[in-house]
This record gives structure tokens, sequence and C-alpha cells, in this order.
């Protein structure tokens, strides 16, 4: 047995293992220094904590539009940063019109699910759009014309909403019920990121849920088995790969709704980097994989938040937080490395098999 | 008896022709320019081209300067030399790849008398040799980085011009201020890669501490970044009194918002340089801009007809208040190319009304430019294209307030 490993082992296995291995002794001793340095009050700590859910919930809601078109299409839907953007970029409109009336701050709660909805519908409309009319005439041609026909459909959803809105900065008014810090023991919370992670993490339920529990869910998944069967077995596969859209184009909307309400800006290459960031996620948890997204999202968000200070401050780089997209996308390598499925991939492929 | 008089008809045009083709008067012009000239059909008219960032987040910079020299196209009549002025251009996007784009169209168009631009030195430090080669005399608004018009520097290259201040300036400036005014000794920086920002914080910083102060961090993000939670957390720990932050809006406005609800950051004040001075900003970070610093030109410097008639110019043709703060300069700019052009020694007019432009005569022009009566101070330029008049304020924002409060000096 051992000899039989032994003769499968190749030059190149080794040279990974020693890279693996030099990064995780260069990250534990960095931890252990930066802890025993005592650089970061306990306060800090728990804000990097929150930082990383807060990111980490809104990356998985949009990497969950990837891992669901994934798992029945088996595409990289590349135009799903613009499905996120859409959303939010409209809605600001309605938030200021809102705000110059007066109803945002009287009615916080009612304004909120208004926008909400807005971000819902748009994002939602354009994932069915592009599902219709750039992906449908394409299901049955080779893997790479739709990944690329994604691509331009990208561009040309982020050019159209510059021509629809303009290419300014637009803001969110603030709202004056979610500013400040709520206390919870020791923990002292924005009251934004609060909602922020406590929606992004109920949502993710429901969408679970969704998937695992219900008829629709139940189709879907069998959909993403095998096209074919599926079909002879009575389930109308194009309804469901529309409502696969619909679902990730929905939660897209809600991220958008959750990203500006920390970060308050909306313009028409916004979805640019959550896109990208979202679908390392999605990668990383394993794509196809609904959980997987959650945990991808909520790793991805806790890296690049705790990362640099946890692991770098200790070893004395300076500037450390300039290197958190190095940090998060080293650890996404090493994970592709050892786990080429991702972390939850591998339960997945092996049901399909 | 016709076949006669066709016959002398001939000889007559002929002759006459002959004459003509002698005659002193028609004799075709010849460029005696190092560099060649630009020739303006009777017709034609002068182009002068722009390279500034009209798209995009930053855009408010490059269209406000634009305006502005629409606007001294228009107090011209439109004309200069009984020409039309033709002033079209391209987006330097605020970035070097932008730059490269705009620079390399730019250069390809042999009828371009003048650039005005870039409005972002990262952007012009790519276009620069391209335009340069080109022959053209280019001339910014809105390019601070000390670099561009260094003596023997790399990125000093022959045409170009700025009526803006050398962050040579405004670091200082800034620096002076926190000490003076802020009273701080502990400072950290933040810049986002451009040049403009990367030179202006260590500016800032060295002449901080040579005032006696310390500075605690010096880090940088992307311009595009939206979570600063990391960067603040780490600057944090070194207790810094005041953060600059010479950025662009985008991550400005995230900075400022964000610093506010960092540990450690409650009640550090935040200081950002003539890139953040934006109505964008005001809207973007809501409340959290109290209190907020920001350095610029010093508006009340600038001549009595920037408050008199050319502020009601720009709303008039505009319809807003001016979206940045670079329009005066951009309107100085203009002015002093147009004031080359009519110069005799750079351009000759033919009777028919075609000109003919040279183009090192009008670099010689602009570069021997003194005591020019600018709208932003009286210009003289130096022989490696500084103009401007650097009086430097800092401003205070207030919430829901723009333009903000000048408080120095």
């Amino acid at each position: 047995m051992l000899k039989r490993w032994l003769q499968t082992i190749t030059l190149t296995d080794v040279v990974v293992w020693a890279i693996g291995l030099i990064i995780g002794i260069a990250v534990i001793y960095g931890t252990i220094s930066t802890l025993r340095a005592d650089i970061y009050s306990t306060t800090q700590w728990i804000d990097l904590i929150i930082g990383g859910f807060k990111l980490g919930g809104i990356y998985a809601l949009i990497a969950l539009g990837y891992t669901l078109v994934y798992g029945i299409l088996r595409m990289i839907n590349f135009a799903h940063s613009e499905v996120f953007m859409s959303g939010p970029f409209t809605a600001v409109f309605l938030a200021k019109f809102l705000h110059a009336k007066g109803f945002y701050n009287s009615q916080p709660v009612i304004s909120l699910l208004l926008i909400t909805i807005l971000s819902v519908g748009v994002s939602m409309g354009i994932a069915l759009m592009l599902e219709r009319i750039a992906y449908r005439p394409l299901r049955n041609a080779p893997r790479l014309v739709p990944l690329i026909t994604a691509i331009g459909a990208s561009f040309f959803l982020q050019y159209t909403f510059r021509g629809l809105y303009g290419n300014d900065l637009e803001s969110y008014p603030t709202m004056k019920v979610l500013q400040g810090k709520l206390s919870l023991g020791i923990i002292q919370i924005q009251k934004a990121d609060l909602i922020v992670i406590i929606a992004a993490f109920i949502m993710m339920m429901l969408l679970y849920i969704v998937v695992q529990y219900t008829k629709m869910g139940k189709a879907m998944r069998s959909v993403s088995e095998d096209k074919e069967t599926a079909a002879l077995m009575g389930i109308d596969v194009d309804k469901i790969i529309v409502s696969t859209f619909a679902l990730g184009g929905a939660s897209a909307g809600i991220a958008g709704i959750l990203y500006v309400l920390i970060f308050n800006t909306a313009h028409f290459y916004m979805g640019f980097i959550p896109g990208l960031k979202a679908f390392t996620a999605a990668v990383l948890g394993g794509i196809g994989n609904v959980p997987g997204a959650w945990l991808g999202g909520m790793i991805l968000g806790l890296l690049e938040s705790l990362g640099p200070n946890l692991f770098l401050t200790g070893l004395g780089v300076p500037a450390v937080s300039q290197l958190k997209d190095a940090i998060a996308f080293t650890v996404l390598v090493l994970i592709l490395i050892f786990r080429p499925t991702g972390l939850l991939g591998e339960r997945l492929s092996k049901a399909k098999a | 008896m016709r076949n006669r008089l066709f016959v002398i008809l001939s000889v007559l045009m002929i002759a006459s022709m002959m004459l003509a083709g002698c005659g002193p008067a028609e004799e075709p012009y010849e460029c005696t320019d190092t560099i060649g000239c630009v020739t303006v059909a009777p017709t034609d008219p002068v182009h002068i081209a722009y390279a500034m960032v009209i798209a995009g987040p930053d855009a408010t910079l490059g269209i406000d300067s634009r305006n502005g020299a629409e606007l001294a196209i228009d107090d011209k009549g439109g004309t200069v030399l009984d020409h039309s002025i033709r002033f079209d251009g391209e987006d330097d996007g605020c970035s070097a790849e932008g730059g490269q784009a705009a620079g390399t169209k730019l250069a390809a168009d042999p009828t371009i008398v003048a650039v005005l631009g870039t409005s972002c030195s990262s952007a012009l430090r790519v276009a620069m040799p391209l335009l340069s080669t080109a022959g053209f005399t280019v001339i910014s608004a809105s390019n601070t980085a000390v670099d561009l018009t260094l003596p023997g520097g790399e990125n000093n290259h022959p045409g170009y011009l700025r009526t803006a201040h050398s962050d040579a300036f405004q670091g200082a400036a800034a620096a002076k201020f926190a000490i003076e005014y802020l009273m701080v000794t502990k400072a950290a920086t933040i810049h986002d890669g451009s040049i403009y920002a990367e030179q202006l914080q260590q500016v800032f910083a060295d002449e901080f501490v040579k005032l006696g102060g310390t500075i605690t961090a010096q880090t940088a993000v992307d311009p595009n970044q939206t979570d600063m939670s990391s960067v603040l957390t780490d600057l944090a720990t070194g207790s810094p009194e005041l953060i600059y932050h010479p950025i662009f809006i985008q991550a400005g406005t995230q900075i400022i918002r964000q610093a506010r609800q960092t540990t450690g950051l409650e009640n550090t004040y935040l200081m950002g340089a003539d890139g953040m001075f934006s109505p964008d900003v005001v809207e973007g970070a809501g409340d959290a801009v109290e209190g907020v610093f920001v350095s610029s030109p010093d508006f009340t410097a600038f001549g009595s007809s920037y408050n008199d008639k050319f502020l009601p110019a720009y709303e008039a043709k505009f319809g807003s208040a001016p979206l940045s703060i670079f329009h005066a300069h951009a309107y100085d700019a203009m002015n002093m190319v147009l004031a080359c052009i009519e110069n005799p020694s750079v351009t000759i007019k033919d009777e028919d009304g075609t000109l003919h432009i040279g183009r090192q005569a009008l670099r010689d022009c602009m570069y021997a430019t003194q005591n020019f009566a600018g709208l932003t101070g009286t210009l003289s330029c130096s022989e490696y294209g500084d103009c401007g008049a650097p009086v430097i304020a800092a401003y205070e924002y207030h919430a829901g307030e723009y333009p903000p409060e000048k408080v120095w000096p």
C-alpha cells in the first residue's frame, strides 16, 4: 500500500507540498507572534471578525447566484456581477426620492422594504432577460460559447446602466435609525452591520430550505443531476432553469441592498469586485453546492478582514492591509491545490458519479 | 477673326498665370519651425484637444476642467485669429491605461495644436512622451504631482506646462496646517497607488517630520476598495491624531465613513487634498463628513472677476455650481494657449486667412509667459513648466453643506 503510494508521487507533488508547508508555517508563526506582541486590543479583533462576517454574508449571497447556475447549466455566469449591480443602482433613485419626501427617515422599515423590493425586482428581471436572450439560444453550444457570451453580456449591462443612470457615484441617503452602535456584552457592533449579518444568514437558510426541501428545489437538483432524465420524469427543464436564474437574481438583489447598507454608494461597475470575490467564494466552497457558497463566502470574508492583521503583523510586514487580496487568493490557490473540487465539492461530485 | 481673339486671350491668360506664379505675395509659406508647423486652411477651425477624465467615479474632476476651458473659448467669442475653435478630446480615465489610450489617439491627429490635460498625473506620465514627440504643447489644469516639472526629472518632458500648483506646495501646506492649526504631533498617511497621492503623502510626511511631528504609518488602499476595516484597524494601533489621505472621491469617502466606526479612530482628525474637494464627498459620506478637512487652492485669493463674472457664467452655461476645483485653472490654461496662438511670433497668417502655427514657437511662447493676468492669480511660467500661483488653504466640511468652509490660513 505504502509502496504503491510512493510510486505515484511525482516531483510536482513534492514541490506543491513544500510550498504548502512553508506557507502553513509562515501563517502559524505569524499568528503566534502577532498574538504574543499584543498589538491589537480585543475590541479591535472583534471589529475585524464582525467585518469578516458582514463581507462574508454578502459574498455568500452573491456566490449563490454563481453556484446555482453552475449547478444546473455547468456554465459560469460572469454577468452575475451586473445582476448584483443593477438592483441597488436602480433602487438608489427610489431611496433619494423617498428621502426628499421625508418618508425615508420617518418610515425606515417601509422604505427599506420598498427599496429592497425594487432592487430584487430589477436584479431578477435582468437575470431572467440574460437567461432568455443571452443563454437559452446557446444552451447546446460548446461550453466556451456561453462563457464568452456571459463576459460580453457583463460589459453590455455595465455600459447600458452607465448610459441609463450616468457615470457618477450615487450615494444612498443616510438612514438615521441605522446609525450608531449597539452593545451586546463586550461586543460593540454597528446597527447596520448587525442587520446585514442577520439578514444574510436568514437569506442563506431560506435559500437552503428552498433548494433542499421544496418541490421546486427537488426539481432543480434533479435537473442539475441529469437534464435529459429529469425531462423524462416530467420536469419542465426550461421552467426550472428560469426559476434558478430568478432565485439567483433575487439573492443578488438582496445582497446589493445589504452591500449599500454598509458602503452606501452605487455606481455602474460596483459589481465587478464583489462579483469576482463571490465567484472565488463559490469556487472555494465547491461550485454547485449551496452550503459551500456560504462556507466559501464566510471564509473569504474572514480571511480578507482578519488575515493580513493576524498573519502578517507578527512577521513585521509594514502596511499589512495592502496584502489582503493576496492572502485571500493565496489561500484559494492552496485550497484548490489540495482540494481541486473546493471545500464541499467532493460530496457533490460523488453523489453525481 | 475669332481665331485671333482666341489666341490673344490664351496668351494673356497664360501670361497672367505665369505672373501670378512669380508674384511675391503668393509665395508658399515655408515652415522654419524646428519641430514643424500646423497649417490651418482658411475655413478650418483651430483644433485644441483635451485629455481629461470625463467618465467614471472621478469624472467631476475632468468635466469641471473642461467646462472652465469652454468658458474661456466663449469669452473669446469662440474664435481665434478669425478661425473657429474646435475643442474635443479623449477620456484619460484618471489612470495610466487611460493616459496611454488618450495619448496614442491624440498623438495620431496632426491637426491638434495644443492639448489641455491631463486630469490626473498618472495619466500624464504615460501620455506625455507620446504627446511631446508629436510636437504638441500640453498644459494641465489639475496635474499636481511633483515630478512632472522636476528639473531634469525623467517625467518632465518638453512641451509640458501646468497652471495647477505642484504638490510640493500642497503637501507642505497640509503639514503646516496640521502642526499649526490642528496642533497634532502624530499622523498617519494613506495613498491609493496613484502618483498624485503617493507623492503628496510623501511630501506631507517629510514636511511633518521636519516640523517636529511623528509619522506612525504610511499605507495604501486600492482606488476601488470599499472595505477599509483592515487598513484602519492597522492604522489605529499607532494611535495617530490625524490621518492624511490625499486620494480620490470613491475610496476617500469610504475612509471617512469607516474611520468614524473604527475602534481607536473615533476622534482622529481626517484630512484629504484637492482630489476630495467635491459635493460627491458630502453626499457619499453623509453625517461622517462633519469636521473632515481638505486642502485646496485658496479661492479667496482668486481675482474679483472669479466671483463677479466667472461663477455666474459657469452657472448660466452648465446649470450648476462648479463640480470640482480646477475650472479656473483650466480657464487660465485655455487663455494662455489662445494668447500664444495669437502671438505673431508663433502664428503667421496668410492673406487668405491660412494660419501657420509653429509648434516650437508655441512652446517657447508658453514657457516665456510672464505676469499673465489669470483668474487664479498672476501666472508666470518657469522653464520647466510650472505656471501656477500656489496659494493653498485648508477647508472644513460640514454635514450636508457644500462648499466646505475655509478655516486656514
